[in-house]
């Protein structure tokens, strides 16, 4: 029973993180229907800035939760600017050009950002520091460590967080028109430019939040972490069903503990396997996703 | 005549000015963007930071430079003008390349007579690198089928180029087959792998199918990878045989430059077989899917049967390069086949212009030697390929040599017959 609750807390632990990046997938998709493909560069992006502001300021003797929310809150802002510029000069130019022609560029990005970390950091593991410090009273607790329970809260709070604001802000209420009719939202007066670009900017900064928490859980990052969270976040995007906000948690969520139960019980090499059988399975038999809607195209 | 107009309106001193303030907020927010990850770098050993400010220093020159360019060159491709004219200025000369056999009959002799001598004139160190380009040339042209023609963005290209690999190197391991009897059968089973992964995907839409066939070739790679009973896990197969010489004895330098040939041979046979494949019905309807899928439907045309066979057709070419690989390295293993694998062809068919048969050929030579040559550049590589997709994208999407649309010219004075077949089968 022990071993079962460890995995289903380690689930929830990677659930919520795939949920945090696919957010940013649904959101952007949601608006513009382009697989942001580098949205997992953005992601490790965050997770390597907060590394080095932390490293900066442990060197000057900061420490404990201030060091967290500190490189946290600059990780998200990095990751912010981040999103902004690369949909400025990937996404923006290519609006009105065929549906591979965006992808294709995203893909482009992708590949560039990981090499502009890698040249201009290192190619190798770097160990990430544990900013998130042990509770005192977790400590008789076996089957959940703290860093797991301050993942989950700090997720499920940010998805409340952003539920409330794309149902009652003006900026949410514009996302949600320009999400389903562009054109009528634009005629109706909405700012379409700044609403994709906060979009982009808030998909990105939950991202890096998502970067900084996982990477101080696991302790280690590199280059090259974005691509297969990525993928995987998407995964959970779509089997929630893309463009939908609560979907993409729950994606994320059955996707977590898929893996961290198939890895438990049947084998640990195959982890991304299943997720990609996951991925292709969903993709063949429910393509629209638990929670989509399923949509016809028309000429 | 547009452009001149407009360069006459701009050096007004308002305008340079607010260019001027453009590029110079442009270059400060990229100086701030980049400053964490270029200049700050904190030594893992000792946890000594260490500060490159000539990093900023460069960024910030560089990016104030690049956004006249950028702004330019959005602002030319927005007006439409100069855009068009280069077009119509290329195809000027395309034509007469293609049109005045007084050019192109010396050139194709020359080029001919270069592919020949070339392993005799060059080292066999630069006989190695020319069959890696011709190499990618083949996986480029076989990608150009599924991505360029039929519009199908497929990211896992290298799975049908592991699944030949390790076909023959695994039946070569076992059984001891020849590289001549197992290069048939290293393009089927690729086609058959193209089918499997064609029928789930064929209700998918664009990008879906992009990530699903991205999928699909991560997790042949980590089958390959773990599966140790069956592929020998991350060590590989070692001690593949190089292709059979029928028993003349070939040194190790005649090897190399007997692979040449069988490149040479299999490069233009694929020339020939794509530009044929993409003139013929299959080819036609390939490029109606790809322009639009429930148009073409309509049309009549089997979608099923049409991607399916894009999908195999394009596969099987990447088994041969496959086999051909593990023949010419004589070993193998599953790091040879990961997805910057796959983006390193896509980029080759992207860069050379989608549908282009030339334009692939061009792209190959340019990604592949270009890096082996400027050695110093060289781990700038993928950055510059991850870069040169994205400005190709916006700037130039039809690639360096885009791909010719086939006219039929109804010419009542001479005879009424196709005029644009020389066209297509040149381009």
């Amino acid at each position: 029973m022990d071993y079962f609750l460890e995995l289903f807390f380690g689930g929830l632990t990677r659930g919520s993180i795939y949920a945090l990046i696919a957010l940013g997938y649904t959101m952007v998709y949601g608006i513009i229907e382009l697989i942001n493909f580098a949205h997992g560069e953005i992601y490790m992006i965050g997770a390597f800035t907060a590394f080095i502001v932390a490293s900066a300021l442990s060197l000057c003797g900061m420490s404990g939760w201030s060091l967290l929310v500190l490189s946290g809150a600059v990780a998200m802002i990095y990751s912010a600017a981040y999103g902004f510029t690369l949909e400025k000069i990937a996404y923006k130019p290519l609006r009105k050009a065929p549906r591979l022609s965006p992808l294709i560029s995203a893909i482009g990005m992708s590949i560039f950002l990981q090499n502009y970390v890698l040249l201009a950091q290192t190619s190798d593991f770097i160990s990430f520091p544990s900013l998130i410090e042990e509770f005192s009273f977790m400590e008789n607790v076996t089957v959940m460590r703290s860093t797991e329970l301050v993942i989950f809260v700090t997720t499920a709070v940010v998805m409340v967080l952003l539920s409330l604001f794309i149902k009652f802000t003006r900026m949410g209420r514009a996302m949600r028109a320009v999400a389903q009719d562009r054109t009528m939202a634009m005629l109706l007066g909405i700012n379409v430019n700044r609403v994709i670009s906060v979009t982009f900017i808030i998909g990105s900064a939950l991202a890096a939040t998502g970067g900084v928490l996982i990477s101080s859980h696991i302790g280690q990052i590199n280059f090259y972490i974005g691509f297969i969270a990525g993928i995987k976040a998407f995964t959970a995007a779509v089997l929630g069903g893309i463009g939908s906000i609560p979907g993409a948690v729950l994606g994320g969520l059955i996707l977590g503990w898929t893996e961290s139960f198939a890895t438990g019980y049947v084998s640990s090499d195959y982890e991304d396997v299943f997720s990609f059988g996951l991925l292709v399975f969903i993709l063949i038999f429910r393509p629209a996703g638990i929670l989509g809607k399923s949509s016809s195209e028309k000429v | 005549m547009k452009a001149v107009t407009t360069n006459s309106k701009r050096p007004l001193p308002g305008l340079v000015l607010s260019e001027i303030a453009k590029s110079a907020v442009v270059a400060v927010w990229f100086m701030f963007l980049t400053f964490p990850i270029m200049v700050i770098r904190i030594s893992p050993l000792d946890n000594i930071i260490e500060w490159r400010w000539m990093n900023l220093l460069s960024v910030g020159a560089g990016t104030f430079v690049l956004s006249f360019l950028w702004r330019y060159l959005l602002e030319r491709k927005e007006r439409g003008g100069g855009h068009n004219e280069a077009l119509t200025w290329q195809k000027r000369v395309g034509l007469r390349i293609r049109s005045d056999r007084r050019i192109h009959v010396p050139g194709l002799i020359v080029l001919a007579v270069f592919a020949v001598i070339f392993p005799f004139v060059f080292s066999s160190y630069q006989t190695s690198i020319m069959i890696t380009a011709l190499m990618y040339v083949m996986l480029g042209l076989g990608l150009n089928i599924v991505v360029g023609l039929a519009g199908l963005l497929d990211l896992g290209y290298v799975a049908f180029f592991a699944v030949g690999a390790y076909f023959y190197a695994l039946m070569n391991h076992h059984f001891g087959l020849g590289f001549w009897a197992a290069l048939p059968f290293a393009g089927a089973l690729a086609a058959v792998f193209g089918i499997l992964l064609g029928f789930p995907v064929l209700r998918l839409r664009g990008d879906y199918l992009a990530i699903v066939t991205l999928g699909f070739g991560e997790i042949i790679r980590l089958i390959l990878e773990n599966w140790n009973e069956f592929s020998f896990g991350p060590s590989g197969i070692a001690g593949i045989s190089r292709p059979g010489d029928f028993g003349i004895g070939l040194t190790l330098q005649g090897h190399t430059i007997y692979l040449y040939y069988i490149m040479i041979v299999l490069v233009l046979l694929t020339m020939v077989v794509v530009s044929r494949l993409r003139n013929s019905r299959i080819g036609r309807a390939w490029i109606a899917l790809r322009e639009d899928e429930v148009a073409c439907q309509a049309m009549g045309i089997d979608k099923t049967k049409t991607k399916l066979t894009a999908f195999a057709l394009g596969a099987t070419w990447a088994g041969f390069v496959g086999c051909i690989l593990a023949a010419k390295t004589t070993f193998i293993n599953p790091a040879s086949f990961t997805f910057m694998e796959s983006a390193i062809i896509l980029s080759i068919v992207v860069l050379g212009g989608m549908g282009s048969i030339i334009g692939v050929v061009v792209g190959a030579f340019i990604l592949i030697l270009l890096p082996e040559y400027l050695r110093a550049f060289s781990e700038y590589r993928m950055l510059a390929f991850g870069a040169s997709m994205v400005l190709i994208m916006v700037f130039r999407p039809q690639g360096i040599i885009s791909g010719i649309r086939q006219r039929y010219v109804v010419r009542p004075e001479i005879e009424p017959e196709k005029g644009g077949e020389e066209d297509a089968a040149c381009a």
